[in-house]
């Protein structure tokens, strides 16, 4: 990390070290000296009072002299400290050894401990809270937090991947929302806990709007546009298709079978009772906890990209950029088919799950999917599936039935399962590498699976296609990717191939993944370590 | 370096090069320094510390390095890459064959290592990666001059063709 280098107040953080997608880049120093970040050495100044959404910022707050605006979080939020020992007092009175010691315990010195616990958390929560700033420029979104330990984390905006507003059910009462992350090549997201709700909105407003390729001057009220609705799932719709989830009944039948067994053995009906509890459990984590998170699951379209918004009692509302998209993946249950219903899910970069629609009917899907992917035709690419060669019932005897494949100009799709019949579909601009592979009895039987790789660690298979057709697929893929990547969309969408904020061109390939290379000692080898990945965009180069 | 045609039924037309044979001696002397004193030790010491019938237990690790010795040459026969016009080709394996096809355009990194084995031979490995963690493509055993110039060329495409995620 060349954390030491020279920048200057306007492009600060467009220093290399700055590219490498260590997870959110993070200095951890005891002294505040060693910040290479002049803006933030300074003493803070106060934030504005909350009731400023960022859009009313005065312009001239960004300018390289003042440096960026630091604002702080939400004042509630050191009170979601205030739990911790609380629920560690009700854990010792869980454990019997401690209940024991607890209660042997003089209850005016019992109450003492717990105030004095409570309060020395919330103090604790009171001076993070003070010390945890962050601050938005042209090109990043600097977090600093950090009591002990000191944290600086620059986001760069051109590398976010989705931002989703987070309202947990108490935060709901108390009219604030977490905001949550993406960037590209780390592994967990990065939150500020808490902002107010307007704040929150706004935030990721501006955020998404920057990212998307909006000049900051023209951000600030872009953001926000009003959604248009898409597609609404109905809550009696979503009821029916949880309903009708094989994995339900999968989970009921085994409950009451194996309640009944655990019956029959121990002819005890407590034992039984627990085992049905146990089996109920599971149960409910398929049907009713999928159905409050999934519950009114609305897909909105607005210039920065996809709004979910979805939940019962805690809403979530995330929005995907649709460049950002790495694959589509259709899930369609064995029950589901009768009613011709499927599942839609998005591999994004940097994203565990994404979810697009938890359950939609062929026409719903492919106007959602539309939008991500504007030149599919979902029906059509589900018609021209080739199965795969014959000859690869004797690979895998029932499975081969469920592999399919097809590719048109615009997607590698592939798909898999008979019971659970998924289909993923590519992007060629997405396609990281292509890879052919052939075992030993594949060999014997000219046989051979076709990778692609994505960005979202997902890889697509066609498996069991005929060896040569194989090699006319890797190869002809090879030539789709590539000629795919010129008809794509720029990183930035919104931009549409014009000049971007700092004068950064649009459609600058944003480089993530894990850039570190190791570097053994050069010795008499050639020079060693790795150069920085390929067009990562550099200090001062426009 | 001279282009080789592999004798396969899955084949792409392209100008492949293979790869210095010192590679084949440096995993070939790795495979007679792990076998060769296990022979030593099983057949001497169980023929001389029990029967002499039971140093016919040296066979084993010894039939293991003579067919070691050439699945080894086999295995690097097959090891391959070809530069295309947008893309690097790596074709590679003999009963697991693979071939991997890379367009320039997604490399994120090109990295050149050397392990100090590998520096005695006179040798070092080129590692591709793209954002896919799914890419493995990785030339071992080049030469360190034609590492060099892989990877300049290799970084200098990757920035012309360049195409992040």
């Amino acid at each position: 990390m060349s954390a030491g280098e020279g920048k200057s107040g306007n492009s600060a953080g467009e220093a290399d070290g700055v590219t490498v997608a260590a997870p959110s880049l993070s200095e951890s120093s005891l002294n505040e000296s060693s910040l290479s970040e002049p803006s933030l050495n300074e003493s803070p100044r106060t934030a504005p009072s909350r009731s400023r959404s960022p859009q009313s910022r005065p312009s001239g707050s960004r300018s390289p002299q003042s440096g960026p605006l630091e604002r702080r979080l939400h004042p509630v939020t050191p009170l979601r400290r205030a739990w911790a020992p609380l629920a560690f007092v009700a854990f010792l009175v869980k454990q019997d050894w401690a209940r024991d010691w607890l209660l042997g315990l003089d209850k005016a010195l019992l109450t003492a401990g717990v105030v004095l616990a409570v309060l020395a958390s919330v103090a604790y929560g009171v001076q993070s809270w003070r010390c945890t700033y962050y601050a938005l420029t042209d090109t990043e979104l600097r977090i600093r937090t950090g009591l002990l330990f000191r944290r600086t984390a620059h986001l760069r905006l051109d590398r976010i991947q989705a931002v989703e507003v987070a309202e947990p059910l108490l935060a709901r009462f108390l009219g604030v929302a977490k905001l949550k992350i993406d960037v590209i090549g780390t592994e967990n997201k990065d939150e500020l806990a808490f902002l107010g709700k307007k704040e929150a909105r706004a935030l990721r407003a501006e955020l998404l709007a920057l990212a998307a390729g909006f000049t900051p001057e023209t951000a600030g009220g872009a953001g926000e546009a009003p959604a248009r609705d898409l597609a609404r799932v109905a809550p009696r719709m979503l009821a029916v298709a949880v309903l009708l989830n094989t994995a339900v009944w999968m989970a009921v039948l085994s409950g009451v079978f194996g309640a009944v067994a655990v019956w029959w053995l121990s002819d005890s009906v407590l034992a039984a009772g627990a085992a049905l509890l146990s089996a109920g459990g599971a149960v409910w984590a398929v049907t009713g906890g999928r159905y409050l998170k999934e519950y009114d699951w609305t897909v909105g379209d607005s210039p920065d990209g996809l709004r979910l918004d979805h939940g019962l009692l805690d809403r979530q509302h995330e929005t995907v950029p649709p460049g950002r998209v790495q694959a589509v993946r259709i899930v369609r249950p064995l029950l589901w088919r009768m009613k011709g219903w499927m599942r839609v899910e998005l591999d994004v970069a940097g994203t565990s799950e994404g979810v697009l629609l938890p359950v939609t009917d062929p026409h719903t899907a492919q106007t959602v999917i539309a939008r991500i992917l504007p030149r599919t035709d979902l029906a059509a690419v589900r018609e021209g599936l080739r199965p795969a060669s014959r000859r690869a019932r004797w690979v895998a005897p029932v499975r081969w039935r469920g592999w399919r494949w097809t590719a048109d100009g615009t997607v590698f799709a592939a798909s898999k399962g008979l019971l659970t019949q998924t289909l993923t579909l590519v992007p060629h601009a997405k396609a990281q590498s292509v890879r052919l592979t052939q075992g030993p009895v594949k060999r014997l039987l000219k046989l051979a699976d076709v990778w692609v790789d994505t960005g979202a660690d997902t890889t697509v298979v066609a498996r069991g296609r005929d060896a040569q057709e194989a090699l006319a697929i890797v190869v002809g893929q090879a030539e789709r990717s590539r000629t795919g990547r010129r008809t794509a969309a720029p990183d930035r969408w919104m931009s549409g191939g014009g000049v971007v904020g700092d004068g950064q061109a649009s459609g600058r390939p944003v480089v993530d993944g894990p850039v570190v290379g190791r570097r053994p000692a050069v010795g008499r080898g050639p020079a060693v370590g790795g150069p920085d990945g390929s067009g990562a965009v550099k200090d001062g180069e426009a | 370096m001279s282009v080789r045609q592999g004798a396969v039924e899955v084949e792409v037309d392209a100008d492949w090069r293979g790869i210095p044979r010192e590679l084949l001696r440096m995993r070939r002397l790795l495979l007679v320094l792990a076998l060769a004193p296990l022979a030593v030790v099983s057949g001497g010491l169980l023929g001389w510390l029990l029967t002499p019938a039971l140093a016919a237990c040296a066979v084993l690790p010894l039939a293991g390095l003579a067919w070691g010795w050439r699945v080894l040459e086999r295995n690097w026969r097959s090891w391959k890459y070809a530069e295309r016009a947008d893309d690097l080709l790596i074709s590679r394996g003999v009963l697991w064959r693979e071939l991997t096809i890379v367009p320039y355009g997604r490399m994120q990194l090109v990295e050149v290592t050397s392990g100090p084995l590998e520096r005695y031979f006179g040798l070092a490995s080129v590692r591709l990666r793209t954002a896919a963690a799914g890419t493995d493509a990785c030339i071992p055993g080049l030469d360190p001059r034609e590492a060099a110039r892989l990877r300049d060329r290799l970084t200098e495409l990757g920035e012309t063709r360049s195409a992040g995620l």
